[in-house]
């Protein structure tokens, strides 16, 4: 287990309040002046040596993202944008930054702005978290007060103004160019890359997106030396993590931990454990809903973190665990996370609107075994002509956990539906019509 | 894709009123001039909280001349985003986590609690008008499932019993402490925590 002394997020539970006196007690605005006083050349560097890599989901290696801003600033200014969108079913770590460990984000933010050269920094941050959103606004507000933000802030020579945007319940504006969109006042649908937003993004000009808890470990990274971060885990997959454990387990819950750590280790000795005990687990998704499931055999031996998950055909994600036991039933809750895709596409690419919706309404049917035979290998094809075919993510991350489903239950989803095929009998299974356009429920 | 209607029946005008108008101006200033269609969303949520909780088309006409910008503009983002009402919802909107890390905690149980408490269909007026109810995507609390969201507080850690508690609360005017219904710190796992323990001792 990593020791407590290398754990960045000390109030993750908040046993000592989040207000900037009691931050900066633990470590938080210390000597900002003198990391920056070093020059962006080094802070690039250090967070490149670190090895950190985005948490937001994609793992993309934050320092290499940092050296894609142009280097001198032009005619456009730089923007700093923090995805703050947590909407991945089974992630709630950003939260618990945004409520108890504010500071060390609104110091990162000052430090990832000074790297990009911006001077304004948007924090988007999803409606449904007004709360913690006011925190969040509390804390700047402190740090205003405290001359930390603002005209040079924290005495570094630097001006930063940090402003907090809320979302409106669109998963979708997690994805960093809808997430553009948004904060530009429109719909959030995302945009062709190239170009990328490190050259065209906000408002046109070059801007760097970060997810929070990848801003948050920055300072404490470039106090303690990207060696040691580096030191912790394994190559390419280095530093601390926030799991969230939820699901059936008997005490669900956040912790930081190790890259690597094995899965058995994080759900045993930190969530107590699977409900009904080890033998009653089914399978474990093991990074937010988009990410294949893993079935019950291979969860003894996998450790958490980028390329280990890679291996096993399904990936870290945002490392929001969820436990299934054998008590649920797996094609019913694949089912709901389809369903979940269904509501949530932003309805720009043909493959994913539509698609999104028939692999939902077959996993319903699959669950109460009216499907037919042929229906199931059917249903890997519609997966396949939605992985790729679209502009965003979105269509890997609606068809990943079907296909994982397929991949590791296709017996039981075969045993459940054994209708004979449809030309056949002549079943009326409008599985090709719009029905979500019919249906007046959750259209 | 989730489609969403206006409601039938609209109010005539909108405006905001000074409080508001306050709000907005602080807003349109966050973003650079001339780009003062970014404050689009925010302004919308200020509508709604002017208009007991929902956007009528009037707000959306009315906002799109304060911001500069064309009609049809907002209305796309206000059909966009689910949590801008486009109808009328109670004074107390609750809103039931339903995804599947809830789901597999007894989600459905919220529901039933819902549907005993409030109203027999989601987004219906319960029988005094103050109360409505719906079936959201995840709410972004997955280690205290189940939970729910009513107005801004989140609920958490739920079971039936408690959620029939908290329903009867709010019915009755009164106004429920929101977080964990089990008791627990947070997101620190209950009696078993095995981090950080030098803090929590101290």
């Amino acid at each position: 287990m990593l020791k407590d002394q290398d754990r960045i997020f000390q109030n993750l539970y908040n046993d000592k309040g989040s207000d900037v006196t009691s931050s900066q007690e633990r470590g938080d605005w210390v000597n900002t002046k003198e990391i920056t006083d070093k020059g962006r050349d080094w802070i690039i560097n250090e967070i490149k040596e670190s090895q950190l890599r985005g948490r937001g989901g994609a793992g993309f290696p934050t320092g290499l993202k940092w050296s894609f801003a142009p280097k001198e600033v032009g005619s456009r200014p730089h923007y700093l944008v923090i995805n703050g969108d947590e909407s991945e079913p089974g992630t709630c770590k950003d939260r618990d930054i945004l409520r108890f460990e504010p500071h060390k984000l609104i110091e990162g933010c000052l430090i990832a702005s000074y790297a990009v050269q911006a001077h304004v920094c948007y924090i988007y941050i999803r409606g449904e978290y007004f709360v913690d959103g006011q925190k969040l606004q509390t804390a700047i507000d402190e740090a205003y007060e405290k001359k930390l933000l603002g005209k040079n802030a924290a005495g570094t020579g630097w001006d930063l103004d940090i402003y907090i945007h809320y979302g409106a319940g669109a998963y979708i504006c997690g994805e960093e160019t809808a997430l553009l969109e948004s904060i530009e006042g429109k719909k959030g649908q995302p945009r062709l890359k190239p170009p990328f937003p490190a050259l065209i993004g906000l408002y046109g000009c070059p801007t760097i997106i970060n997810n929070v808890e990848t801003i948050a470990v920055v300072p404490t990274i470039l106090r303690r030396g990207g060696k040691w971060f580096a030191s912790l885990g394994r190559e390419k997959n280095t530093g601390t993590k926030i799991f969230c454990i939820s699901g059936n387990v008997n005490t669900p819950c956040n912790v930081e931990e190790e890259m690597n750590i094995p899965l058995k280790e994080l759900i045993e000795v930190h969530a107590g454990g699977v409900i009904g005990g080890w033998e009653n687990l089914q399978a474990v998704i093991p990074g937010g809903s988009s990410m294949p499931l893993i079935p019950k055999e291979k969860c003894e031996t996998l450790t958490m973190d980028f390329d280990s998950l890679m291996a096993e055909k399904s990936g870290l994600g945002t490392a929001g665990i969820v436990v299934i036991n054998k008590d649920q039933d797996i094609i019913k809750c694949m089912a709901r996370i389809a369903r979940f895709y269904k509501h949530e596409s932003c309805g720009q690419c043909t493959p994913c609107r539509e698609g999104s919706g028939w692999m939902w309404r077959m996993l319903e049917r699959m669950a109460k075994g009216d499907a037919t035979k042929d229906e199931v290998d059917m249903l890997g094809d519609v997966t396949n002509q939605i992985a790729g075919h679209t502009i965003c993510a979105f269509g890997e991350g609606s068809s990943w956990p079907v296909q994982g489903l397929l991949r590791h239950f296709k017996k039981e989803i075969e045993n459940r539906n054994n209708l004979d095929p449809i030309v056949q009998k002549k079943n009326n299974i409008p599985y090709l019509v719009d029905q979500h356009l019919l249906d007046k429920k959750n259209a | 894709m989730s489609l969403r209607r206006p409601a039938k029946e609209q109010p005539e005008s909108f405006e905001f009123n000074a409080s508001s108008l306050e709000a907005a101006n602080v807003i349109v200033a966050k973003y650079p001039e001339g780009k003062q269609q970014s404050a689009v969303m925010a302004l919308l949520y200020i509508a709604q909280k002017q208009n007991d909780n929902w956007i009528p088309l009037a707000a959306m006409k009315y906002i799109a001349k304060f911001l500069d910008m064309p009609y049809i503009k907002v209305y796309e983002v206000a059909t966009f985003y689910t949590m801008y009402n486009l109808a009328p919802v109670g004074k107390y909107f609750v809103q039931v986590c339903t995804t599947t890390p809830c789901m597999i905690r007894g989600a459905n149980q919220l529901v039933e609690a819902c549907k005993e408490k409030i109203s027999e269909n989601e987004c219906e007026l319960s029988n005094d008008k103050s109360c409505s109810w719906m079936e959201v995507e995840c709410l972004g609390a997955c280690v205290n499932a189940p939970m729910m969201q009513i107005n801004d507080d989140y609920f958490e850690d739920l079971d039936k019993q408690k959620t029939l508690d908290i329903l009867d609360k709010i019915l009755n005017g009164e106004t429920p402490k929101p977080g964990s219904y089990r008791g627990r710190v947070n997101n620190e796992p209950e009696n078993n925590r095995k981090t950080l323990m030098d803090l929590k001792n101290a």
